[in-house]
């Protein structure tokens, strides 16, 4: 009986830890993604709020879906969800593909040179996203730094037009993204034995065989966490592809956007929010089970 | 130890150096070893026996010298060309591979047929004791366990020669005991030559046929175990190997193979032998162990000892030994061991006793450098 009682306050304790982030969870995400659920599948009207009521005036349930419907039926829908999941996730092989060699680069350093490295991969955050996506601009405009410094070298007689292109477009998201890549692949490297790379040379891999054996396999868990951290937040970027895209690459981002505040049209906008994160949470969730059966397979 | 000067023994080093910088971690070493030997390395941490073992593998690249294995000159090959193969401090266990799957590596690399990789794996696993443990994880395994699965690895290859950093450092003093042994018998079934790095001279001193004692990045000595415990070379030997006691002095005479060394470190005249004796009146240190010497409550017969009256300041029981700590006249201190032959509760000697240690002129080392 007395332990019960011991035992009982610490119990409580910890079921408030554990309800913290599910709270938390509940009203940031699960409560306004309920509230836009609700919204896509309710008509627009010219009111306020823009959309038609749940249930009538006599309680009866009025549901469409109508929103979902149309998004399949305009082509335009489909093929600005498939653009921009194409290019988030060529962003994201991009952001591995340079932020592998960079975080293993920074793990390599000395100690002192490793806390210089880190601190410049974090610095960008220090200034407003927005300022350093129009420093882009700046940077390459027609008549912009890198054209003119291109052309005062003689390597071009002629400007080349990079602004409002998809190049452009890359270029800002990998470098947006980049950090978001390089701080959990450097989270794993850093933990690895440097060991396990000699003996896996000693036992007769060449260093390329050494790497994909031994640092690939074990640098996994960075790889899909800094994956995720890029590829999901690219999928629904709006700032970069309006700032320095061109007007015939329009992604989910600018479509969500516009159907909101140009066209007022809250139940399709939602509509296509959701079906945005279902498109991103298919691949989380995949990955996620792939993680779990790993985990499990190492017991 | 082959005569001829040109052909290597079978590993051989020759003049090697590696620096970092300024700093030259081993500085122009040379090494003969034989083939099916068990040759430990030994020194203090910096001394730069892991570097030395790092370039046998492979993994550093010297500065100069040249490293030669059964024959060829292996200094430029990479170290996964090479026939040396080395278990890690760490073990470095693969921790994404099953135990079977780690011992098996090496061979996958060399494209070995299937079958011929399962039954060597299981092999080396009996040989190891770890047959039943071949589907583990390395997070299952004890850490004997994960040193077992080390060794296998590295042997599997049948390489050359097998390096060992610190092979068993990180297991407890019973289990360290306990492998020691099997470590020997291993290499004495397989008889692949052995290269161990320790900072433990005890280990250096079971495991071995000969020792190399390392210091600065230089060999201070090499020797078989006795004759590196029992004649060492110089101070730091004498002093690096086991417990050894000190005294300064000046030669004063030196016939037929006896030395009388002036002591006033020790207040009287110490007696050593040597076959090539130092000029009179040259600075000396004659050195003698605990072991060697004996205590007495009067003053012994024999004069051609050296004998020393002090007293016991100190004294501890150790069940098979005693150790002495004695005070001379002049306020030195001297460490003595004794056997407890005798099978009594009251003791012979009490702390405070006045008493003799003497010791025969032949157990006194005499050291000039």
């Amino acid at each position: 009986m007395t332990e019960q009682t011991d035992i009982r306050p610490r119990q409580s304790w910890q079921r408030v830890t554990v309800a913290v982030p599910y709270l938390w969870l509940f009203i940031f995400f699960l409560a306004p993604f309920a509230i836009i659920l609700k919204i896509s599948v309710a008509d627009p009207v010219l009111a306020q709020p823009p959309f038609t009521p749940s249930f009538g005036e006599s309680g009866d349930l009025q549901i469409t879906a109508d929103n979902f419907a149309f998004l399949l039926t305009d082509k335009l829908y489909a093929i600005t969800y498939l653009r921009s999941v194409v290019m988030a996730f060529m962003a994201t092989v991009l952001c591995l593909a340079l932020g592998f060699p960079i975080a293993y680069g920074i793990t390599r350093a000395s100690a002192t040179t490793r806390n210089v490295l880190l601190l410049l991969v974090v610095l960008p955050f220090w200034i407003s996203f927005l300022l350093r996506v129009y420093a882009w601009m700046g940077l390459l405009n027609t008549h912009g730094v890198i054209n003119n410094f291109l052309l005062w070298l003689g390597v071009i007689d002629q400007p080349i037009s990079m602004m409002y292109t998809d190049f452009a477009i890359y270029v800002g998201l990998v470098y947006s993204y980049l950090p978001f890549m390089i701080l959990p692949l450097y989270a794993t490297l850093e933990r690895m034995d440097l060991d396990l790379v000699d003996a896996a040379q000693d036992l007769g891999a060449t260093s390329t065989k050494a790497f994909w054996d031994i640092t690939w396999p074990l640098a996994r868990p960075g790889v899909i966490a800094g994956c995720l951290l890029v590829f999901i937040p690219a999928t629904g970027e709006y700032v970069i592809p309006y700032l320095l895209g061109g007007p015939e690459s329009l992604l989910i981002g600018r479509v969500l956007f516009d159907e909101f505040f140009v066209n007022r049209d809250w139940p399709l906008a939602s509509a296509v929010a959701v079906v945005l994160l279902f498109l991103v949470v298919v691949p989380i969730v995949l990955l996620q089970r792939n993680l779990a059966r790993d985990a499990e397979q190492a017991t | 130890m082959t005569d001829e000067p040109d052909k290597p023994a079978f590993i051989e080093v020759r003049d090697l150096s590696k620096h970092f910088d300024d700093f030259a971690a081993v500085d122009s070493v040379n090494l003969k070893i034989e083939k099916g030997e068990l040759f430990s390395i030994l020194g203090g941490s910096g001394c730069g026996k892991t570097t030395l073992l790092r370039m046998l593998a492979g993994f550093e690249s010297p500065t100069s010298g040249r490293i030669y294995l059964d024959g060829s000159d292996i200094t430029e090959q990479p170290p996964y060309e090479r026939p040396v193969n080395m278990m890690f401090q760490s073990y470095a266990i693969f921790p994404h591979m099953t135990v079977e799957r780690n011992v098996g590596y090496g061979l996958r690399k060399d494209r070995l047929p299937r079958d011929e990789i399962d039954s060597r794996v299981q092999d080396i696993l009996k040989l190891v004791q770890l047959e039943s443990f071949a589907k583990r994880k390395p997070e299952q395994l004890s850490g004997g366990q994960k040193q077992r699965v080390a060794l296998a690895r590295a042997l599997v290859k049948n390489p050359k020669v097998l390096l060992l950093d610190e092979p068993l450092a990180a297991l407890d003093k019973k289990l360290r005991e306990y492998t020691q042994f099997e470590l020997m018998n291993i290499q004495d079934r397989l008889g692949i030559t052995f290269i161990v790095v320790t900072h433990d001279q005890e280990e250096a001193m079971i495991l071995s046929s000969r020792i190399a004692v390392m210091q600065k990045g230089r060999f201070e000595q090499i020797g078989r175990p006795k004759e590196v415990y029992e004649f060492p070379k110089n101070r730091f030997v004498a002093d690096f190997i086991g417990t050894i006691n000190t005294f300064e002095g000046v030669v004063q005479d030196a016939r037929d193979g006896r030395v009388i060394v002036a002591s006033d470190e020790s207040g009287s005249s110490l007696y050593a032998l040597s076959d090539d004796p130092p000029a009179t009146g040259s600075n000396v240190c004659v050195a003698v162990r605990p072991e060697k010497i004996y205590i007495s409550q009067g003053r012994p017969d024999n004069t051609e000892d050296s004998c020393l009256p002090g007293v016991i300041e100190d004294l501890g029981y150790f069940g098979n030994i005693s150790l002495y700590r004695i005070r001379l006249e002049t306020g030195k201190i001297v460490q003595v061991s004794a056997q407890n032959r005798q099978r009594t509760i009251d003791r012979a000697l009490e702390w405070d006793d006045e008493i003799f240690i003497s010791w025969r002129p032949r157990s006194a080392v005499l050291l000039t450098t």
